[in-house]
């Protein structure tokens, strides 16, 4: 997995609260049998309409955030549905980050195993970065997970909380099969002392 | 001897499955069970073949098809190709690992939820996962059960354990006596309409009090299999007598001298005297209505008797928004009658609400009554164990008779995978679970209701207060 370290990139706002996984990528792309290739499901009813015209009015259809890879967004992302597909559309679309109030607790888990950080940041955070991305076309910021922060040119520097252990994993790219295996003696153990 | 502190049960199914401390607060947990289906699988068996990795334990893992299979006759060939594609691909993995798998041809075949229990599987004191977020349903027999996603799924398979944090305790008493016509799922949805759907993040939420000690083994599962949509991965019910006779006889429950030992460990599975909890909530079980869901999350829900209620009376600007949005989907006007909306389809069916309890009680409104002309009905069993069931009791004929369609077990409609989907603008009572925008097709507006006021739902057109039925 790659490492999570610093990321600089346009910010698209979602300012809506409880975005479900049912949005984010719909039922019918989950008959893929692969995990890459999901970035034209992304919103995929939100992008457009019934007769694929796009929606100009959603955000991903707006010029101003062409290209963006740090997803704004209400509180509760994610919430619903386990599907992983979730966050390898957000990956393939191009985002690297979502800021948002908080996640759902499964969506939390699956960002982590792609190497996709998922950070909390305030509501009056969420608010005022809306504000700027609403104002300047192209705006940008540096998720910094070292520190903790997300800043942009102009001098706002706000914290986000992501856990500890998250934090490392994201950092240090860990596979946790792989770290997992590592306390094979252990789970042996557990094993030879839980019989079935 | 000092004795040690009361523990809830959440901590103490915790503490039996730590195969050892990590940094970071987390613990490394040994999974007991591990269920599999077609659709979140694919990608972990192909990660596991990529880094030449086997299934640590394929005795503890067990398969069904039922996201994506075909509700209609089963002899007919399935004409999704995508579907096939993933049926097949399950059914090579479970061969090629040596899994047990309940495919389509299997008298076991059905909804991993409720497969699950049927067939004995699910015991209390268990840790079990699965690729799905209802995995929660299994917590009704006080087993830490939880849905994962696809990496995690990889995980379990290679190594039957996961890294997890500790949850937070949260304990929901639903005291009192439920009022007649008031069903387990209407107790769920009251208890999401309390939390709202994040108050149960980063919780277990253990369920008590009267009225769930009243519940049947498959009213709990109704309850817990909904924790999710309040925010929790998991939720519990404490281990009694209910629990102990649903399981006995069960084809996987111990027998002999093993039934007995496993029976003295299961009655332990209950949350100390004493033990406190990180938040307690109190619901009257007697103050609650059958309820109607109005919206696109499922706290968005309102008494038979109330009405669409009004984004302007929202204190928030954010809640405004989300009431809005949620009106403007469902092609609702605020301070409509709940019971004047009119339905187009009615689904009976899920992992929430397609056991034999629930078929019976649908029976029981439906006989001797018409689904209206403006609606399709359908009843979708939650396995072949549940259709055999109520083809031997005759609910089928009663529901046929009625207008209701017969169909082979599945997930069906609650997700739409299948050809089983509303159309851009239908309005649908079902039995399921979400109600989010597009759940059961694109442009599809669900309400989640009970069993028996889908029933009703589909003879009336429109919701209908169950506890004015006239039965015959």
């Amino acid at each position: 997995m790659t490492p999570f370290t610093i990321h600089s990139g346009i910010v698209a706002p979602l300012p809506r609260r409880d975005v479900d996984t049912d949005q984010i990528i719909p039922k019918q792309f989950l008959k893929r049998l692969g995990r890459t290739g999901f970035e034209d499901a992304l919103f995929f009813d939100w992008r457009a309409d019934g007769q694929g015209r796009l929606r100009p009015d959603f955000v991903l259809n707006d010029p101003r955030y062409a290209g963006a890879s740090v997803l704004l967004a209400g509180a509760n992302f994610g919430c619903g549905s386990s599907r992983e597909h979730a966050v390898w559309a957000l990956h393939d679309y191009g985002f690297r980050v979502v800021l948002a109030p908080s996640f759902a607790d499964i969506f939390a888990s699956n960002c982590v195993a792609n190497g996709f950080l998922a950070a909390r940041i305030d509501d009056a955070a969420l608010t005022m970065l809306v504000a700027r991305a609403e104002a300047s076309p192209g705006y940008s910021v540096t998720v910094d997970l070292t520190a903790r922060t997300v800043r942009d040119d102009g001098g706002v520097e706000v914290p986000f909380a992501v856990d500890d252990r998250s934090a490392q994993r994201l950092l240090e790219g860990l596979d946790d099969v792989a770290l997992i295996l590592r306390h094979d003696d252990a789970i042996r153990r557990f094993e030879a002392a839980h019989p079935r | 001897m000092a004795s040690s502190p009361p523990r809830t049960l959440v901590d103490k199914l915790w503490d039996s499955h730590v195969v050892e401390p990590l940094d970071s607060g987390r613990d490394l947990i040994y999974i007991d069970l591990h269920l599999i289906h077609e659709v979140t699988t694919p990608q972990a068996f192909e990660g596991l073949r990529l880094a030449g990795r086997g299934v640590r334990r394929p005795d503890r893992t067990v398969a069904t098809l039922d996201h994506n299979v075909s509700t209609g006759p089963r002899h007919l060939p399935l004409t999704d190709a995508l579907a096939v594609a993933m049926l097949d691909a399950l059914e090579k993995n479970c061969s090629t690992h040596g899994i047990t798998l309940h495919g389509l041809d299997s008298p076991a075949q059905g909804i991993v939820h409720v497969i699950g229990p049927e067939q004995g599987l699910t015991q209390p004191g268990m840790t079990i996962v699965c690729g799905d977020s209802h995995t929660t349903t299994h917590g009704a027999f006080g087993a830490l059960a939880f849905g994962i996603g696809t990496s995690e799924v990889e995980h379990v398979l290679a190594t039957q354990c996961l890294i997890l944090s500790r949850p937070k305790a949260m304990r929901v008493q639903l005291t009192g006596a439920r009022a007649p016509g008031v069903s387990a799922k209407d107790l769920a949805l009251a208890v999401v309409g309390e939390l709202t759907c994040a108050g149960g993040t980063g919780y277990t939420i253990e369920f008590g009090g009267d009225a769930v000690r009243a519940l049947s083994m498959e009213e709990r599962m109704t309850l817990c299999n909904m924790s999710i949509e309040a925010g929790a991965r998991s939720s519990l019910v404490a281990v009694d007598d209910t629990t102990i006779a649903y399981l006995e006889g069960r084809p996987q429950a111990p027998r002999g001298d093993a039934w007995a030992t496993a029976v003295t460990k299961w009655r332990d599975c209950v949350s100390d005297p004493g033990a406190t909890f990180d938040r307690e909530v109190t619901i009257d079980a007697a103050t609650v209505a059958p309820l109607v869901t109005w919206g696109t999350r499922p706290d968005m829900v309102a008494s038979i008797s109330a009405r669409v209620p009004d984004p302007a009376a929202q204190a928030s600007p954010a809640a405004r928004a989300s009431y809005e949005q949620a009106l403007t989907y469902m092609g609702l006007e605020a301070g409509a009658a709940i019971d004047s909306i009119t339905v187009d389809r009615v689904f009976i069916g899920s992992c929430t609400n397609a056991r034999i309890e629930d078929l019976r009680e649908a029976a029981r409104v439906a006989k001797g009554h018409q689904v209206s002309p403006t609606v399709r009905a359908l009843v979708v069993p939650g396995s072949q164990p549940v259709k055999r069931a109520a083809e031997a009791e005759g609910l089928h004929e009663v529901l046929m008779a009625a207008g209701f369609e017969w169909r082979e077990p599945g997930c069906s409609m609650c997700l739409g995978m299948n050809d089983d989907v509303l159309q851009p603008g239908q309005r649908c009572a079902s039995t399921s679970n979400r109600n989010f925008e597009g759940r059961q097709g694109r442009g599809g507006r669900t309400h989640l209701v009970s069993p028996a006021m889908a029933v009703a739902a589909a003879i009336h057109g429109r919701f209908t207060d169950i506890r004015d039925w006239q039965y015959r």
